[in-house]
């Protein structure tokens, strides 16, 4: 007999090949995302007196591929909540199944669904968090705004790291860098919530889309528009750029005809 | 940016970017990265009969900034939406969703430890707890510099300073975070008074030192104020707002101040 | 030595359509001694009456807070209650954890009914030997549940369980109309009135073994919107006996009260 333990048993070698180990494996290896596929642009949202405004364009580009351009971003939960997504959509879809699986059992209570924003939001970073810790993360930045347990305007963050963070005024991916210096000067942090009016807030989102849709070479003029108040939620899902100006395109390379 | 793309997998360059890299030889590296560092500091002084913890409020990532009011100092084993009945205060600094999960986790045990015991938790023993809950976590550790503060079993200021995987200290004054090597210098100067010379009392080594005695709260709380104002001039990560808790024996004080927004 | 066929396990149904394991784990609710509850506009009490096994043991616990806005009075084997209100205090912070809120308590006490319920439909499973008051806050106001070996559950407005409960429910059937408006205290008392009704001759309310726990929504100008679960116990228990023994002895003891000292 052969004294080597491990081949006992086992078809000999000599005789019928190399034996091949991975029949002795009982499930296939996991896998982990390691990058996102296809991904949504930014979220922009800011708090308003008495609410909230959010957006965030219909674009899903795989790669520099724009790939579907009626992507909804922006989704409602128990009518006094939305939940904005940037990154990857295969997981902002499967996000979105949980918040409905968890609406749907918070409705069996007498009660209905007491679940605020803040509680939406504190729940989708736990999500978030242990998906990160099992080194298997769902790709998204996710904004969430409504109101807190005072019924006080909320918005926040949460990252594919569990990362969390409010202010404000808030944007994932590119608006980070482009909307936010817009919206910190129009609106300085230091100015209270309530000297800002919904006109102005939803102005000032529309023209960050514009900025975006100019610079973010992954982004589009149809958006989606969501604006909370103590009312409701007024989810606008055909929103377009309007009086587009190309004009200052024109001296700087890469954009439209090139001279030299 | 060049460190974000040498991060992604080969498997990417299917999707189309121009710059993809070519396939490496070798084991398959993960494309994610569980960390991130959100920047900030913080630092606590305890004195005779009170600790002070404070923290700056920004949250950064890269050189964004995430946010201008993000707090690093909380309250450990009170009420979850007042914080009343508290009597530990926590800080953390690092990576700030690991540093959130290690303060909710303490204050799970710590409000379990007073519903299962009837009283709350010493301090001592928290400080014990928090520690192995670091060291569980040894082999995928919580990114985070954590100190914890309260008063002792005689009514002393007790400080705790911890690096991510557990191993403890009970100090006089610690900082810790992005600006801990600027703060750090300036308190073992001023709170334990390092290089300081009783004037006239000899030469060379015959020279006495300074002995270091408890400070009131009223110059820790400047000292405080002092270390951060000059770490904000210096550092980047650092600014916006300053959030100190003072507890004392009649309970805890929260006092905010800006800082530079810069 | 069997009282009948169908009584060995809580599987089985008897001819008459009766599971005798659940009926014999609700016996085990009335040996225990008496807890009430009584929910107003505002608060949510529990009272309860505690036994000591000998003279020389201590007294079991009746009253146990399971968090911040909510607690249970148990009726029954008081080990079964352990490890029932250890199972709701995880379930509690468990939803502080995941939502950042606090359960709500229609919801905790599904769960253990649930859980109760469960036991009674496996076999080799043993019913819990043990009902419970669930009293507290949460969004929809101040709540009192009640919780049965069979994992039943109900709410209610007040509720009385366990040993000659009985008089302490004939009480309160009586006073119902006005605990929706009772004040803390007030509601505090009615609680006690009803435990009091249960004493045989020769008891009566003591330090030693009455306790109280009450919840409710905040005071006016108080911070946070809830008024804590607060346990009464031992010597916190004396000026509630001493406001119970005012209100009893109605006007005779305005003038007997400094004598009461010595009494």
């Amino acid at each position: 007999m052969n004294h080597l333990p491990q081949a006992w048993g086992r078809p000999r070698d000599d005789v019928y090949g190399t034996y091949d180990r991975s029949y002795l494996q009982t499930s296939t290896p996991n896998s982990h995302t390691q990058s996102p596929a296809v991904t949504g642009t930014s979220v922009l949202a800011i708090k308003f007196n008495g609410g909230v405004a959010m957006a965030a364009d219909k674009l899903a580009s795989y790669g520099s591929l724009a790939r579907f351009t009626d992507v909804k971003r922006i989704r409602v939960f128990d009518k006094t909540t939305v939940v904005g997504f940037g990154g990857d959509i295969s997981d902002m879809q499967y996000i979105d199944r949980l918040l409905d699986s968890i609406d749907v059992e918070e409705n069996y209570s007498s009660n209905g669904n007491t679940l605020n924003a803040k509680n939406v939001h504190t729940y989708l970073a736990k999500v978030l968090y242990k998906r990160r810790s099992k080194f298997d993360p769902l790709w998204n930045q996710i904004l969430v705004a409504g109101f807190d347990d005072d019924s006080k305007p909320f918005l926040s963050s949460a990252d594919l790291l569990g990362t969390t963070f409010s202010a404000p005024h808030l944007a994932t991916g590119f608006g980070a860098h482009l909307a936010i210096p817009i919206l910190r000067r129009l609106f300085p942090e230091e100015m209270p919530v309530e000297n800002i009016g919904k006109e102005e807030a939803v102005a000032a989102l529309r023209e960050c889309m514009k900025v975006l849709f100019y610079r973010d070479a992954r982004s589009l003029d149809q958006y989606s528009l969501a604006v909370v108040t103590s009312d409701g939620v007024e989810l606008k899902e055909d929103e377009k750029l309007e009086a587009q100006s190309w004009n200052f395109a024109e001296n700087i390379r890469g954009y439209g005809t090139q001279v030299n | 940016m060049t460190s974000l793309l040498q991060l992604q997998s080969p498997d990417f360059e299917t999707i189309g970017y121009s710059f993809s890299e070519g396939s490496r030889p070798g084991n398959k590296e993960h494309g994610f990265y569980p960390y991130t560092d959100n920047g900030g500091s913080t630092l606590g002084i305890s004195g005779s009969d009170f600790t002070i913890l404070a923290g700056d409020t920004r949250s950064v990532s890269g050189y964004n900034i995430n946010s201008r009011h993000s707090p690093k100092v909380f309250k450990i084993g009170g009420d979850d939406e007042t914080g009343e009945g508290a009597h530990i205060i926590l800080s953390v600094v690092g990576f700030a969703a690991d540093g959130q999960a290690l303060k909710e986790s303490l204050d799970g045990i710590v409000n379990m430890y007073k519903y299962q015991h009837g009283k709350p938790m010493s301090v001592k023993a928290c400080a014990q707890r928090l520690s192995t809950i670091l060291y569980q976590k040894r082999f995928f550790p919580y990114y985070a510099n954590a100190i914890l503060g309260g008063l002792d079993e005689n009514g002393k200021g007790a400080l705790y300073s911890y690096d991510p995987v557990g191993s403890y200290e009970r100090v006089q004054c610690k900082a810790a975070g992005s600006a801990s090597s600027l703060i750090m210098p300036f308190l073992d100067n001023q709170v334990d008074y390092k290089n300081q010379y009783v004037p006239g009392s000899g030469e060379g080594h015959a020279l006495e030192r300074r002995k270091p005695e408890p400070l009131p709260r009223s110059t820790v709380e400047q000292l405080v104020r002092d270390a951060f104002t000059s770490a904000v001039e210096r550092h980047i990560e650092v600014g916006d707002g300053l959030q100190m808790m003072i507890i004392t024996a009649s309970g805890i004080e929260e006092i905010y101040s800006p800082l530079k927004k810069d | 030595m069997f009282r009948n066929n169908y009584d060995n396990d809580s599987v089985t149904f008897s001819p008459q359509g009766r599971i005798f394991q659940v009926e014999y784990a609700q016996e085990a609710v009335k040996q225990g001694s008496v807890v009430v509850g009584i929910v107003s506009k505002t608060h949510a009490v529990l009272v309860g009456l505690k036994r000591n096994a000998e003279e020389l043991s201590s007294y079991q616990k009746k009253v146990i807070a399971i968090d911040s806005h909510m607690g249970i009075a148990i009726a029954g084997l008081a080990s079964d209650a352990r490890v029932l209100s250890n199972f709701m205090k995880q379930q509690s912070l468990g939803s502080r954890l995941t939502y950042g809120r606090a359960i709500p308590l229609e919801r905790i006490v599904l769960h253990i009914g649930d859980r109760a319920q469960t036991n009674t439909q496996h076999y080799g499973r043993r019913p819990y030997g043990v009902g419970l008051l669930i009293a507290g806050v949460d969004d929809s106001g101040p709540h009192l549940f009640e919780f049965q070996p069979s994992g039943m559950t109900q709410e209610m407005v007040a509720c009385a369980i366990g040993a000659r409960s009985q008089m302490a429910r004939t009480y309160l059937e009586k006073n119902l109309e006005q605990f929706a408006d009772c004040g803390r205290d007030q509601l505090i008392g009615h609680g006690l009135k009803a435990l009091k009704e249960t004493l045989s001759q020769d008891k009566e309310l003591t330090v030693e073994n009455t306790t109280v726990g009450i919840a409710g929504l905040a005071r006016e100008g108080s911070v946070g919107k809830i008024e804590n679960f607060k346990l009464y116990d031992g010597q916190d228990i004396v000026p509630l006996l001493e406001a119970l023994e005012a209100a009893t002895s109605g006007t005779e003891a305005v003038g007997a009260e400094s004598m009461e000292v010595d009494s």
